[in-house]
């Protein structure tokens, strides 16, 4: 028993250190690949080619005034930004970033929690994010935060159910909730030549979901100046920033194990180099796929991007279950 | 009827509801909607300076707008009366300080219409060819800023690449590179430095090509589409009832460029088209300003070989002591933003005794309000960006 206590909890420390890294030099990859598409070098001064910015970044995020709006609701205020950290924090237990590694003649699974509906605990923590959105909105009592925050909810609930019903083709194929299992499943042919709709599908609503460009309309800059975070600064404005990254090193890595085949390496000569650096490596090459999507396209408009949601992806997912559904049946004799 | 409701509403009062017993007061009034407001500017990021904007709103649908401008008001107008006219120069570079030498050529050519000043060719060429420049430096920025409100941050920065590009043309002919003061009252301040004209050339081989970058970008990109089509849509009859000119009625199918229409300067020995979309929406004005941009560049390429052909003086002679006849001269030339008119009252002295000036950023502003009612709080910033305005004009 203790043992088990243990080695979760080293798990959880080097899942949490793994994250914060990501974070932070998600941060910084995020300014170095706006630098290079846009023509120009990015952050170059902390460090050989900025590669301490990060770093200066949080000392710079946290010696700043905390200011707090004045005609503020305080608790609401406050928590805000801890929720926002919350759930892709949660999530990071069931992500199956290797099979398992033996230790001392142990066999120690390497995802921190081997949960058989990780899917669901995924769906359901996630959705958590919008309160943080939607208080830290409200709370300023300030119109565009609030204009923010409102774009933000509607949002968010539409494309939970598009990122919901893209997964349930995997579920259907693979026939379980657990994550690993799905990884299992995609030894010999990974899940996106499958269900190549739903990876699509996947991505979009993930992107939506986490409030990027080119759906970043609760805080787009240019029409609501900050979005829900404008009346936020210091540590607190750092983390509706840190959650919002978070979110998508969480979500690039929920594809991964998706999609994408997990641990396992994309050809058979090449699974030399272990499981877990193939799973971040894949995560990464997702989050810069978030990136380029960001710095190269202009931004929807609200009414618009709700109307590609229940409009275009909602039926496009439908009918990827339908047709999952008929290959599954016909695959296993017919009716 | 009404005897009716009051009975039936005095029932429910003595039945009082979940609360418990409600205050009749409040219960008379019934509830009731507001239009939400807000209050976009002068400090706001798409407002392009500090332009206000008062926005009723029906949850994101704009039900009206008021415009309030005056925080950059410098009195240049006043200003200028108190100036002789060669110091009258430096006061109109600050009009649209993003395209100081069309600001320029405006005025210099009103002074010169009313003193009959004959310019030398060569100095004319110059001063199209630094016009042409300006649009072009212009449109860039126009292009860059209207890209970065709707979301398109790369476009933006590529714009300003080669903007960089024409503000160091300016730099090295002119020493400013914002505000140059490059033209006088019977031609320019001085002949065009050596190696100019192939740095010219060079710019105009290099910028087709980079604006087939931005097309890349957003010519044809969906959601680029699905932002200015049918956005922001004025016809063409109601633009030119408010006064709009330049691209922004251009882009509602009205042939109309001073350039052409009522060529001065040598603009008339120029090959070049008019651009004209009849879209009416943000994406015909995008086109327009997008085709205009390579319109100049054609321009200045012709000019610059005019200019490498030929030699002689760049300044007409023009007394020390600028004392115009009694009269009164209007001149209108096609700037970057629309229609730039100068209106200029002489009552003999070394000072005009009226300096009006026509901007076409003030005209275009009145179309705001027009074009975005019914739209959403999105479209208001793809409508600012459309008109291209510039405070700087709009104040004075």
């Amino acid at each position: 028993m203790v043992e088990i206590v243990i080695v979760t909890i080293v798990k959880l420390l080097i899942y949490f250190g793994i994250m914060l890294l990501f974070v932070a030099y998600g941060t910084l990859a995020e300014r170095k690949v706006a630098g290079h598409i846009q023509d120009r070098l990015g952050p170059y001064h902390c460090g050989p080619h900025g590669i301490l910015q990060p770093l200066a970044d949080g000392i710079k995020l946290f010696f700043k005034e905390d200011i707090v709006a004045s005609a503020s609701d305080k608790f609401v205020y406050f928590l805000a930004p801890a929720l926002a950290v919350v759930p892709p924090v949660l999530v990071l237990a069931v992500i199956p970033i290797g099979d398992s590694i033996t230790i001392g003649g142990k066999t120690i699974p390497l995802a921190v929690a081997d949960v058989n509906i990780a899917l669901l605990y995924f769906l359901g923590v996630t959705s958590l994010t919008v309160y943080a959105i939607m208080l830290g909105g409200w709370a300023g009592n300030s119109k565009y935060p609030l204009l923010g925050g409102l774009r933000s909810a509607a949002q968010f609930i539409s494309y939970e159910l598009i990122l919901g019903l893209s997964i349930i083709g995997v579920v259907m194929l693979v026939g379980s909730f657990n994550l690993i299992d799905i990884v299992r499943y995609q030894k010999d042919m990974w899940l996106v030549i499958k269900q190549p709709v739903a990876f699509i599908t996947y991505m979009i609503a993930a992107i939506a979901e986490l409030n990027r460009a080119p759906f970043d309309l609760p805080e787009a800059e240019s029409e609501l100046v900050g979005g829900y975070h404008t009346e936020y600064s210091s540590m607190k404005f750092a983390l509706f920033f840190l959650g919002e990254y978070a979110n998508m090193v969480v979500s690039s890595a929920i594809a991964t194990a998706l999609f994408l085949g997990g641990w396992y390496a994309p050809v058979h000569w090449l699974s030399f180099i272990p499981g877990p650096i193939w799973f971040l490596i894949k995560t990464f090459a997702l989050f810069f796929f978030m990136l380029w999507i960001r710095w190269t396209y202009p931004r929807l408009r609200y009414d618009q991007l709700m109307g590609m949601c229940w409009r275009f992806l909602m039926p496009v997912t439908l009918l990827n279950i339908l047709g999952t559904g008929l290959f599954v049946i016909l695959k296993n004799g017919g009716l | 009827m009404a005897v009716k409701e009051e009975q039936q509403f005095k029932e429910l009062m003595a039945k009082g509801t979940s609360l418990g017993k409600v205050d009749e007061d409040i219960m008379r009034e019934t509830i009731r909607t507001q239009d939400y407001w807000i209050n976009m500017g002068p400090q706001h990021p798409s407002t392009h300076g500090v332009l206000r904007l008062i926005l009723s709103l029906q949850g994101e649908r704009i039900v009206d707008t008021e415009v309030v401008i005056g925080y950059l008001h410098r009195g240049t107008e006043k200003l200028a009366e108190a100036r002789t006219y060669h110091q009258i120069i430096p006061l109109t570079d600050r009009l649209d300080y993003l395209a100081s030498p069309a600001m320029n050529f405006g005025y210099v050519l009103a002074v010169e219409k009313l003193m009959e000043i004959e310019v030398p060719e060569r100095a004319e060429y110059i001063r199209v060819m630094m016009a042409e420049l300006a649009r072009i430096s212009s449109h860039l920025l126009w292009l860059a800023t209207h890209a970065l409100d709707i979301g398109a941050m790369t476009v933006f920065l590529y714009c300003f690449r080669e903007r960089e590009m024409v503000l160091d043309l300016f730099e090295m002919a002119t020493g400013g590179r914002l505000i140059t003061s490059y033209y006088r009252i019977g031609g320019v301040a001085h002949d065009l430095p050596d190696g100019f004209l192939d740095k010219v050339k060079e710019f105009c081989e290099i910028f087709p090509k980079r604006v087939q970058d931005y097309d890349d970008l957003l010519y044809a990109n969906r959601i680029w589409l699905s932002r200015t089509v049918n956005v922001a849509k004025i016809s063409a009859e109601k633009g030119l009832a408010l006064g709009l000119s330049g691209p922004s009625i251009r882009g509602s199918g009205v042939n109309w460029d001073l350039r052409r229409a009522n060529p001065y300067s040598v603009y008339d020995k120029l090959d070049f088209e008019v651009a004209v979309f009849d879209g009416c929406d943000v994406y015909a004005r995008y086109l327009v300003r997008r085709k205009e941009m390579l319109e100049s560049c054609k321009i200045v390429k012709q000019c610059a070989e005019y200019l490498e052909k030929t030699s002689g003086p760049v300044m007409a002679k023009v007394p020390k002591v600028l004392k115009p006849p009694v009269g009164e001269v209007y001149m209108a030339t096609e700037a970057p933003k629309g229609e730039l008119a100068y209106y200029i009252v002489s009552d003999g002295s070394q000072r005009p005794y009226r300096l009006k000036i026509r901007t076409p950023s003030f005209a275009n502003l009145i179309a705001l309000p027009e074009m975005v009612k019914g739209h959403l709080v999105a479209d208001v910033i793809a409508a600012i960006g459309s008109i291209d305005i510039v405070l700087g004009e709009v104040d004075r």
